[in-house]
């Protein structure tokens, strides 16, 4: 009787939560699982920062639905209004912009490293599936609350990317105006992408994300190709629990510190209303990571043959798209001992197309 | 006699009815699942919207623009940019680029229209000479009717 008293609350609320959910089981699971401990150790941490900031963009999203009013004629005032009058609005509403864009970041640079990696292959091709949804789903709420504040940019941003979209044959007109609401961008095109932005995505997104993680947890953690030669003695792993996550813990320190340097000292701007009547401003740019597709855009003549230019770059980033999507289908192995080389090859060129066509659209007019 | 039937489970006439059955059932299903997932489509198609008719637009007197400058004007729920040429002469096109719906402007520098969005250049007769516009801007009709600027939709 006397031992049992001796238990501090803690060790009571344990047993207690132990004996009707079985923590021993889950705390079992998690002393086993590892992480491979080597040279590229450190790209195995971008996947938890793109969901440190993924947890941000909800709390800062919750936070901003609080006085933001999607309609044309209370969009632009809403966000002026949290901006200038609401206690710290600024300060969330900058976090919430530079934490997508960074989360996006963190995105595609976990994305290229499971390329390069090769931790797509099996059996970990419906992570990899998972993953790019989340990316595209990413950009989607990028694309979608980019237009929120209904200022001019995000107004003929809208227009383009909204008009791109309607460029596909077929099924272009129903999805322009799905998208839209109507034929051109007006308050209902901003009704929809509110819709799509708080309710929509966070719903798909919440769904993938659960299957992106449950499968890393049945699989466990990549292991680098050439370990499979490897004698079990020269593999060096780091236990998940507790080192690799205070490792992670301390990584999301210093992101979180990062965007609150940013955010304080490079707040979002705001810009002017949008206009329907107005001309598109001179110099105007999309998002950095719609760049490169803007930019191969523009270099290509109005026609190519017996199509229109800007239908040749949508269908060629649409197949380059598709093609990455189903990179564990097409990847072939090579012999033991060999590397595969055209696999390297074809992930550097995406990466160098991407920077070098990103830098172009910053520096050329 | 039924219960030969129901016990003679190879012979073809029970297999039929299955199948029959089968087929009935499941295209009832897909019946059933178009009409739930039919008004649904159908909501998310937006209402045509009653546009009051615009056949033209005054757009004050033929003084009030300077010239050599451009300006965009409402035609119904349609951006117009008219433009003032150095001689004075009056032209006017839809303002929407027509690479990718973004709203022209009339460039001083250029002496030509030009697209911000992606360096579209059209000249001023609405042709498309650079960048990746695939077509000319459609042309309105201006008419000046007792000092009076009035730009006309052209009939097609």
């Amino acid at each position: 009787m006397k031992n049992s008293n001796k238990k501090t609350i803690k060790e009571r609320t344990y047993s207690w939560l132990d004996e009707r959910f079985n923590l021993s089981g889950l705390i079992e699971f998690a002393k086993k699982k590892s992480v491979p401990k080597y040279r590229e150790t450190i790209w195995y941490y971008f996947g938890g920062v793109a969901l440190l900031l993924f947890i941000v963009q909800v709390i800062t999203g919750i936070l901003l639905l609080m006085y933001y009013q999607g309609t044309e004629n209370s969009a632009y005032e809403s966000v002026k209004f949290i901006s200038t009058k609401v206690s710290f609005g600024w300060l969330i509403r900058s976090v919430h912009s530079w934490s997508a864009n960074l989360m996006i970041l963190s995105a595609f640079i976990h994305m290229f490293s499971v390329y390069f990696l090769k931790a797509f292959r099996k059996p970990r091709e419906l992570t990899w599936y998972t993953g790019f949804g989340l990316l595209v789903m990413a950009m989607a709420f990028g694309f979608s609350g980019y237009l929120l504040p209904w200022n001019e940019l995000a107004f003929f941003a809208t227009k383009v990317g909204t008009d791109i979209a309607g460029q596909l044959p077929l099924i272009g007109k129903p999805i322009l105006e799905l998208l839209r609401g109507g034929e051109d961008v007006t308050g209902a095109t901003l009704s929809r992408f509110f819709g799509f932005h708080v309710a929509v995505f966070p719903g798909i997104f919440t769904i993938l994300l659960a299957l992106h993680l449950i499968f890393i947890q049945r699989q466990g953690i990549a292991e680098p190709e050439d370990w499979k030669d490897l004698p079990d003695n020269e593999k060096k792993y780091i236990p998940f629990f507790p080192n690799f996550t205070m490792r992670e813990l301390l990584i999301w320190l210093i992101v979180i510190n990062v965007l609150a340097i940013l955010a304080v000292f490079f707040p979002w701007e705001l810009g002017t209303k949008a206009d329907p009547f107005a001309s598109a401003p001179v110099g105007i740019k999309p998002e950095w990571y719609f760049m490169f597709m803007f930019q191969s855009l523009k270099f290509l003549p109005a026609e190519i043959l017996f199509l229109t230019g800007e239908f040749v770059g949508i269908a060629a980033f649409g197949i380059a798209g598709i093609l990455w999507f189903l990179v564990p289908f097409w990847d072939r192995r090579t012999p033991k001992g060999k590397r595969n080389t055209i696999i390297n090859y074809i992930g550097i060129f995406a990466v160098i197309f991407i920077i070098v066509l990103t830098i172009l659209g910053f520096i050329l007019d | 006699m039924i219960d030969k039937i129901y016990s003679s489970n190879n012979e073809g006439g029970k297999t039929k009815r299955r199948d029959f059955l089968g087929i009935l059932l499941s295209g009832g299903f897909l019946a059933w699942l178009i009409a739930l997932i039919y008004p649904v489509f159908k909501y998310l198609e937006p209402p045509p919207v009653e546009e009051a008719k615009v056949t033209s637009v005054k757009i004050g007197a033929v003084e009030d623009m300077a010239k050599d400058s451009g300006k965009i004007i409402k035609f119904g729920n349609k951006p117009v940019i008219v433009i003032r040429k150095k001689t004075g002469n009056y032209v006017a096109f839809s303002a929407v680029c027509t690479h990718l719906d973004c709203i022209v402007q009339y460039r001083k520098d250029y002496g030509q229209i030009y697209c911000a969005c992606h360096n579209g250049k059209y000249d001023l007769n609405g042709k498309n000479v650079s960048g990746p516009p695939p077509a000319p801007l459609t042309p309105y009709a201006v008419k000046i009717v007792k000092d009076e600027v009035i730009i006309h939709a052209k009939e097609a």
